[in-house]
């Protein structure tokens, strides 16, 4: 049982630090600021997800659990605003209603 | 190499990297953001070090709020960057004392780390053999609130300083007035919706942190630096005007933390025969009672040093 809980762990959180690999790639490789937000938010919103989930079965109690769901879904929230913070003072954000 | 010391090898190339980035950096804002980069890195340094308390304050203050601060500053400076005012080059003597100076304090500094005493010097037994008389239960606070308390006090004098030197670029007309341009509302914006939301989580994570400093890692610094942080986004969404600095109740606010530490400093020569002394059995109470006000000048006194001088004219 142990076993199987520290492998899904090691899954889980290599997938999430692939996401953040794969955003930084993006954040440096793409052109222009809109691509780059792109590959940034949504590859730190997935990776830091997937990191959380992996380390959930080791969380000290329910509480632990909980505080590190938090810190995800406050780090989702600040991502996205900054996200659409910078991308209107890029200019070119298409006006959304 | 073990994981954890590959990992700790690691955060300190990083470091280093960073901060010669930082110094390397051409343009203002570059080196704005290595510097909180490195804030940011510099505060796991501190957690792998087991010195949560300094990681709380080194990200929120070296992180946050002087990067806010550097960044008002970056964006104030663009305007004379561009102008094309001749630079100034210093002297050749100048350039040569200034390298030989910092060599010396590098070199001191290298020997220092290369040629420790033997045994270190440490006062770490000493901190945690008195904690009990203390009451409380976070060495980090018995140092900050009990033994060196009156470093903290300075600390917390030097702050109202620095807000006195910002105020001070204010023009005499100005003077008394709100700092910086009113932020409009704007109700479509996603930053309106943040400072609507984020505030409510921010100060019941502030007053958490405040209480619990005495036992766990947390305290004044942090706590004040949230709740400065929290302040701050809702005065820069425009929900909320910066108040004029004439306030008297402003001044209050800003000036009652030092004051009511000092006012139990002074009462320590009455009641415990030293300034800054605690009476028996009373030091937890006075110290949480201290670290209350002291929180909200932290707070008070933050937010406006990120507001800026004053930049309206008083309302008469």
């Amino acid at each position: 049982m142990s076993l199987l809980r520290d492998l899904f762990t090691v899954v889980a959180v290599s997938a999430g630090a692939f996401f953040f690999l794969a955003g930084t790639v993006g954040l440096l490789r793409f052109p222009d600021p809109l691509s780059r937000l792109h590959a940034l938010t949504k590859a730190d919103n997935l990776g830091l997800g997937l990191v959380v989930l992996g380390l959930l079965p080791h969380a000290d109690g329910w509480l632990g659990a909980l505080k590190l769901v938090g810190i995800w879904l406050f780090a989702l929230l600040a991502g996205a605003v900054a996200a659409q913070l910078i991308a209107r003072a890029a200019g070119s954000a298409p006006p959304r209603a | 190499m073990t994981p954890p010391l590959a990992l700790d090898a690691g955060l300190a190339v990083l470091v280093l990297a960073v901060a010669a980035s930082t110094i390397a950096a051409r343009g203002t804002f570059a080196s704005v953001i290595g510097f909180v980069t490195y804030g940011l890195l510099l505060a796991l340094a501190w957690v792998r070090l087991s010195a949560v308390d300094v990681a709380l304050t080194e990200a929120a203050i070296g992180g946050g709020v002087t990067g806010v601060l550097l960044l008002t500053a970056s964006a104030r400076l663009r305007r004379a960057e561009k102008s094309p005012a001749p630079a100034e080059h210093p002297g050749l003597v100048l350039r040569v004392t200034a390298a030989i100076l910092s060599t010396l304090v590098a070199a001191g500094l290298a020997a220092v780390v290369l040629m420790p005493a033997s045994p270190v010097p440490t006062l770490a037994p000493a901190a945690m053999a008195n904690l009990p008389a203390t009451g409380l239960g976070n060495p980090v606070a018995a140092v900050l609130l009990a033994y060196r308390a009156w470093d903290t006090l300075l600390e917390k004098v030097v702050l109202l300083l620095a807000l006195l030197g910002v105020w001070s670029l204010a023009p005499d007309l100005l003077w008394g007035g709100r700092p910086g341009p009113r932020h409009l509302v704007r109700q479509e914006s996603p930053l309106t919706l943040l400072a609507q939301f984020l505030p409510p989580v921010g100060i019941v994570v502030s007053i958490y942190l405040v209480w619990n400093g005495a036992t766990a890692p947390g305290g004044a610094f942090p706590g004040g630096t949230i709740l400065a942080a929290m302040w701050i986004l809702v005065m820069q969404a425009g929900l909320a005007d910066a108040p004029a600095v004439g306030s008297r109740t402003l001044r209050i606010v800003l000036v009652a933390g030092a004051a009511l530490f000092l006012a139990v400093g002074l009462a320590g020569f009455v009641v415990a025969d030293a300034f800054l002394a605690y009476p028996a059995g009373y030091a937890k109470p006075l110290i949480v009672a201290i670290e209350i006000p002291l929180t909200l000048s932290i707070a008070a006194t933050l937010g406006l040093l990120v507001a800026g001088p004053p930049a309206r004219a008083p309302e008469a």
